[in-house]
């Protein structure tokens, strides 16, 4: 019994090993989209406005619909009438690997497109532009990042907000104390419950759990932005030709979200964004 | 894209920059010990009181330690920890909870991991003791009664020292289960061993060689408690019975 638990173990080990990703060749995952005639989208499940489930379990959001878009023209591409799409959720800690690894083609959600990540998947043109900002109570006093000292924080796990507060907090000694929630809603419930004084996130989303709270109009969102962030929809890397069609699908798409008004002022990055579709990280 | 592998990520400065990411691991390695062996201690003394409370004659003491086992044994494990986490702070009054909340959330996390774990494997310590004792002879717990002890005296004396020698090979695996199930509390935020493996993912990018740790990790904690819980189970055995001579 006891050698074949070792067994047991060793073979989920080697089996991690074994699933190496494909080479890369002309366009791999066209290719793969060809071959077996589905794709998979990679979703978020609670990252509104850009990608969550609605009251049906629908996804549902503005990054979602954009990835739609891109399999239709994915479809008339690859002259296909039919194309299988599978929904795959994932979240801020397992997006970038499972797109390394071949599980998902593609993923809309809200994922920044930074230099760092860019070393490991590829990303399109830049579909929205967010700070990196503060949700509190508005009764709580705190104004920016300097009241949050001593005090408790909440952030998401696995995203660049998480790495900015720890290194704030590292630099600045400031004592806070970081929760690293394992979504959007859970880090929102943490704050909602008191747990947090704040909420660490991208602004856009802030405000999204905010219109989907309790009592909206007891949050605010304040503090500097700590970081100018441009969401893109991961691709893999080394693929230039589905990249390509990528981009064009999404240039084409590419206009402000309409009919869910989050009273969120459009930042300047963001309209030029719009103007002149590029796949530019801020940092 | 082949995959590049890097084992010398370990020796590297982690991002926050007090650490290499191989402390990171370390110190996940050490939540974990701490995490399971408390909550091991607390299963072990709440599953041998309500074990023996299952077989005792009185109705309504059975009857709540059947009702305990089954509340805890049914429910899955990650809502328990939910419940423990999220839920009971809500019904605590406004003021404590509210100052309960408002604690370093590492105690508050690692609290809630240890009381759920603990009171979810009690549970099963409790069946295992449960049936320790029920595999006893009758005539034991009756010469026990008829040579004038009490029954307290009968299970403290007569059944007790061999209900639990006879248990310890059963139990070894659910000291085991309760190392592996320790990594379910990553998903309340406490940075053990899997939530921390799952971090180096995300910051290293190297998720091949993060699992492959943590997988060693795991083997090497319950290689240990296997070696340990073996040279235990040969001194304690009972000649005679199952595993002893």
């Amino acid at each position: 019994m006891k050698r074949l638990a070792i067994a047991a173990a060793l073979a989920t080990a080697l089996s991690a090993v074994a699933t190496f990703p494909a080479h890369a060749q002309e366009s791999a995952t066209l290719k793969k989209i060809k071959e077996t005639g589905s794709i998979t989208l990679g979703h978020r499940e609670s990252s509104i406005p850009f990608s969550y489930y609605d009251d049906k379990q629908q996804v549902i959001g503005y990054s979602h619909e954009l990835m739609l878009k891109v399999v239709d023209s994915i479809k008339s591409e690859l002259k296909l009438a039919k194309v299988d799409t599978r929904l795959m959720p994932v979240t801020s800690a397992n997006r970038i690997t499972l797109i390394q690894n071949g599980t998902v083609d593609i993923e809309c959600g809200s994922t920044t497109n930074n230099l760092e990540r860019q070393k490991q998947v590829g990303f399109s043109t830049t579909i929205f532009v967010i700070g990196t900002r503060l949700m509190t109570k508005k009764d709580s006093g705190i104004k920016d990042f300097a009241d949050l000292a001593g005090k408790n924080v909440v952030t998401t796990a696995g995203t660049t907000s998480e790495r900015l507060i720890r290194k704030m907090n590292e630099e600045k000694s400031m004592g806070m104390k970081v929760i690293s929630a394992k979504d959007h809603g859970e880090a929102f419930l943490t704050l909602e419950t008191g747990r947090a004084v704040a909420f660490m996130m991208d602004d856009a989303l802030l405000y999204g759990e905010m219109a989907k709270a309790r009592k909206p109009g007891d949050w605010m969102v304040t503090g500097t932005a700590q970081s100018k962030e441009a969401y893109g929809c991961m691709v893999r890397k080394d693929d230039p030709g589905f990249k390509k069609l990528v981009d064009t699908a999404l240039t084409k798409a590419l206009i402000p979200p309409k009919g869910l008004n989050l009273n969120m002022p459009l930042s300047d990055e963001m309209k030029a964004a719009f103007k002149a579709p590029n796949d530019k990280a801020f940092e | 894209m082949a995959y590049q592998w890097n084992w010398g990520v370990f020796l590297q400065p982690s991002a926050s920059g007090d650490d290499t990411y191989l402390g990171w691991m370390f110190a996940g390695f050490k939540m974990t010990i701490a995490l399971s062996l408390t909550a091991w201690v607390l299963a072990l003394l709440l599953g041998a009181l309500v074990g023996v409370l299952r077989t005792v004659p009185n109705k309504t003491l059975a009857g709540i330690a059947t009702a305990y086992v089954e509340l805890f044994r049914n429910v899955p494990l990650l809502v328990q920890l939910f419940i423990w986490y999220f839920v009971l702070p809500e019904l605590l009054p406004t003021s404590i909870g509210n100052a309960y909340k408002q604690s370093d959330p590492v105690f508050q996390q690692f609290l809630a991991s240890m009381v759920c774990l603990g009171l979810f494997t009690s549970a099963r310590v409790a069946e295992q003791v449960r049936a320790g004792i029920n595999s006893l002879p009758k005539g034991q717990k009756n010469a026990g009664l008829a040579l004038g002890f009490t029954l307290a005296q009968t299970y403290r004396f007569v059944m007790l020292p061999m209900a639990f020698r006879l248990v310890v090979p059963p139990l070894t695996s659910e000291f085991l289960n309760i190392f592996k199930n320790s990594a379910v509390c990553s998903t309340i935020g406490l940075l053990e061993l899997a939530a921390q493996g799952r971090q180096l993912v995300d910051y290293t990018a190297q998720p091949y060689e993060s699992f492959i740790a943590v997988t060693l990790s795991y083997i090497i904690i319950n290689v240990t408690v296997m070696t340990l819980m073996h040279k235990f189970e040969k001194r304690i055995a009972v000649p005679g019975y199952i595993g002893g001579k």
